[in-house]
């Protein structure tokens, strides 16, 4: 019940709600000028064993290695061979082509959703290119990029997005919602964040044992803001956990910008300090920077010193789905206008620059990539695609509930069998 | 496992135990037989827990493997998916059940349906212990009964014993099993049965014969009911401390009912439901949680539909009532003796 105004608080100013508001609507002209972008190279690189507080000042900073002259500068850079740098911009230009395909499939009403992470690339592909096979990945939704990395047969993908009779998640999940145990790849959750405590509890588990695996997850900024982004950071601590959290701040949680998740007070990386672990800030669209400053985590954590908090700072080039319109809710501009570029023409240049590619041989890569993506395709669809009757055997909805088919579940099945012998009574 | 298998129950040497010492019996006996089993939660580590269900299991097996948490029960259960997804076999305690709201969206969208969404890949083979249920004087953040909660999510099992010695038998059931368990000890029912006389002295397990607990290694298959005892008048189903309440008024009444203590509400144990209800052709289904959609309106209505030629009068349910559990009105509140036996004499009275 609204209370009266005139009472005991007469002489008090009159307080004011807040409500956060992106810079840019749909018809401004976005202008970044107010970001601070350091110089690459400029950033201190603290030795991994260091005091959580060494780490402090660069929550704040940004962690760049390639500059705009294209090459690699300063402490943080990873001195990757050239074929290493060309694995990583394969693996980009891979997971681009293969969501250019896949977004066309949905259209083309072979799927019921697919989702892109078109200018994220290098969050995820130089970050898994960074840690072992090993290490265990607990993704978030637009994490692909760890799949292709570890060579995951793209042919899986798509069957899993076609929920098709050779989707080995039996056509239970909504496309891209990918499981790869094989891969160290967890299954992923449609609720966010949920994966970082499972993330900190599996480093926990590896510590027990005594073994070298450490564990990644992967959130969006904006569930930053779930209560267990908390309880993983707040585990990870107490217990030093080898666990790295990524934090891919792509600016828009749909249609909700960054502000939404508190990024108006202060940076993502900064809630590290807070916790009194490790933070780095990192620019996401730079992969030699997101490699170096994922292999520093990685490092650091299988030397028992303990979880480090990582903000990838980028932008999300594209809707937040098949089914968003960000010209709805956001200027038209800010992806042209986004001042870190973008991870493959980045990587791109500098191959060129330091000597090790040309633009024919990029050209020819894309090509190469997308016969990859379509021949895949093609395999895939040779198992269905949704909604046309190749999914996995009726039965089988009622399977890996429990281990053990229970009374109740029996006697649903045989129910569910019956409704289809009534509506198909010829389908054997 | 590290050990042979279950020794005979009948040639076991048994103790006298309360509930408290039953649990943490079964809970060193899985720490000993298998290293992957972890126990953690808030309190539970050096002091042994605020029932002290896990005295002595931190200095026994190492805090590495029974240890403190921050208070966070989505950081609990969060961690134990994790665990379990590495390989572990967690057993996380929550302090209180009504604290286990936090740890909800953890058990009900990642637990319970790991198995589901990944295939059968990636499991969480964890039992989240909790203390449920009042007559403690626990006011309405101590005293609750949320089964109905986990009963309701497809992927979840839920366990209640009511002796020492099924919660030594169904916990080690539980850690063994591969699927999420919700196991609720009754703590009212932890140092001594009660039979819902809160005015009469208070009864410790000494001497009672459910609480001769074997030594060593047994377990209780989830899934089976108890017949606690025989009668021909009409059912009694209940589990937790109800079992002892209704086993008291039949008791005093002097009541020809069957009781059948259903020990694990999912999976049930429909089979001896339905045989004891065809048998005594009525039907009283008491639990202490809340009435509307409590698990008693399940039972009510499986009863209905898989018995209802042999009912002889409608089926009874008796519960707490639709409030929050009242600090002070506690034993008003609570389904005891007189809400109990007024449902029997309309059960018996109908023909």
């Amino acid at each position: 019940m609204a209370q009266g105004s005139d009472q005991a608080g007469a002489n008090r100013p009159r307080l004011s709600l807040h409500v956060p508001e992106p810079r840019f609507r749909p018809g401004d002209d976005a202008d970044f000028s107010h970001l601070e972008i350091p110089e690459a190279g400029a950033q201190t690189r603290p030795d991994e064993a260091c005091g959580a507080g060494e780490t402090w000042p660069l929550c704040t900073d940004l962690i760049r290695v390639l500059g705009d002259d294209n090459q690699a500068h300063g402490a943080w850079d990873p001195r990757l061979n050239p074929d290493q740098l060309r694995e990583m911009l394969r693996d980009m230009a891979l997971v681009r082509a293969f969501d250019a395909r896949m977004y066309r499939a949905q259209r083309q009403g072979k799927t019921s959703f697919y989702l892109k992470c078109t200018g994220e690339e290098a969050t995820s592909i130089a970050a898994t290119h960074a840690v072992d096979f090993e290490d265990m990945i607990f993704p978030s939704y637009r994490q692909q990029g760890c799949l292709i990395a570890r060579d995951y047969p793209l042919v899986e993908m798509v069957n899993q997005i076609y929920s098709n009779r050779a989707d080995k998640l039996k056509g239970r999940q909504l496309p891209i919602l990918y499981s790869a145990k094989s891969v160290n790849f967890f299954s992923i959750s449609g609720n966010l964040a949920t994966q970082l405590p499972q993330a900190t509890g599996f480093a926990m588990a590896s510590a027990i044992k005594h073994d070298s695996k450490i564990a990644i997850g992967w959130v969006g900024e904006g569930s930053t803001a779930e209560g267990d982004f908390h309880s993983a950071l707040t585990f990870a601590a107490v217990y030093n956990a080898p666990v790295i959290i990524n934090v891919v701040n792509n600016q828009w949680a749909i249609s909700s910008f960054s502000g939404f998740a508190g990024a108006e007070r202060t940076t993502f990386a900064a809630r590290a300090i807070g916790y009194g672990i490790a933070g780095l800030r990192v620019d996401g669209n730079d992969a030699l920077a997101v490699y170096a400053a994922q292999r520093w985590a990685a490092d650091r954590a299988r030397s028992n010193k303990g979880p480090t908090l990582i903000e990838f700072f980028t932008y999300r080039a594209e809707g937040h789905s098949t089914s968003d319109d960000p010209s709805a809710y956001r200027s038209a501009d800010e992806a042209q206008e986004w001042p870190l570029g973008g991870p493959i023409s980045r990587l791109r240049d500098h191959l060129v620059a330091i000597g090790e590619w040309s633009l024919e041989q990029h050209e020819e890569m894309d090509r190469e990539v997308a016969e990859e993506v379509r021949a895949a395709t093609k395999e895939a669809e040779k198992n269905g695609i949704l909604g046309h009757g190749l999914h996995h055997p009726f039965h089988t909805m009622f399977e890996d509930v429990f281990e053990d088919l229970p009374w109740h579940l029996e006697e649903q099945s045989k129910q569910a069998i019956r409704e289809r012998q009534i509506k198909w009574p010829d389908d054997k | 496992m590290t050990q042979d298998d279950p020794i005979s129950l009948a040639d076991a040497p048994a103790t006298s135990m309360s509930m408290i010492e039953a649990i943490n019996d079964a809970l060193d006996v899985m720490l000993t037989r298998d290293p992957d089993v972890i126990l953690l939660g808030e309190d539970i580590g050096y002091f042994g827990g605020v029932f002290r269900c896990t005295a002595g299991l931190q200095e026994k097996h190492g805090k590495t493997r029974v240890f403190d948490t921050p208070i966070s029960e989505c950081g609990i259960i969060g961690v134990a998916v994790g665990m379990g997804a590495y390989g572990l076999r967690p057993v996380p305690e929550i302090q209180f059940a009504d604290y286990i709201y936090p740890g909800l969206d953890q058990l009900v969208s990642e637990a319970a349906r790991l198995r589901y969404r990944s295939a059968a890949e990636l499991i969480a083979p964890m039992t989240v212990r909790s203390p449920f249920g009042g007559g403690i004087f626990g006011g309405q953040t101590h005293s609750q009964s949320p089964e109905s909660f986990f009963t309701h999510v497809s992927g979840l099992k839920t366990v209640v014993p009511s002796t020492p010695h099924d919660a030594k038998g169904l916990l080690i059931a539980a850690i063994e099993d591969n699927d999420p368990v919700i196991f609720f000890e009754p703590k009212r029912i932890y140092n001594g049965p009660f039979d819902g006389y809160y005015d009469r002295p208070a009864k410790s397990w000494k001497d009672h014969p459910d609480a001769a607990v074997p030594e060593g290694y047994y377990s209780i298959p989830l899934g089976s009911a108890r017949t606690v005892r025989e009668g021909n008048a009409l059912t009694i189903l209940a589990y937790g401390t109800m079992v002892h309440v209704a086993e008291g008024v039949c008791r005093e009444k002097g009541v020809d009912a069957e009781i059948l203590d259903l020990r694990t509400l999912v999976p049930l144990d429909i089979e001896a439901v339905e045989k004891s209800v065809e048998k005594t052709g009525k039907c009283l289904v008491v639990h202490e949680a809340t009435r509307t959609s409590g698990f008693g309106a399940e039972l009510s209505a499986l009863v209905t539909e898989r018995c209802f030629y042999h009912l002889e009068a409608p089926v009874e349910r008796v519960t707490g009532f639709d409030t929050p559990y009242p600090h002070s009105l506690e034993w008003a509140y609570f389904p005891g003796p007189v809400r109990i036996g007024e449902a029997i004499d309309r059960l018996l009275e109908a023909s």
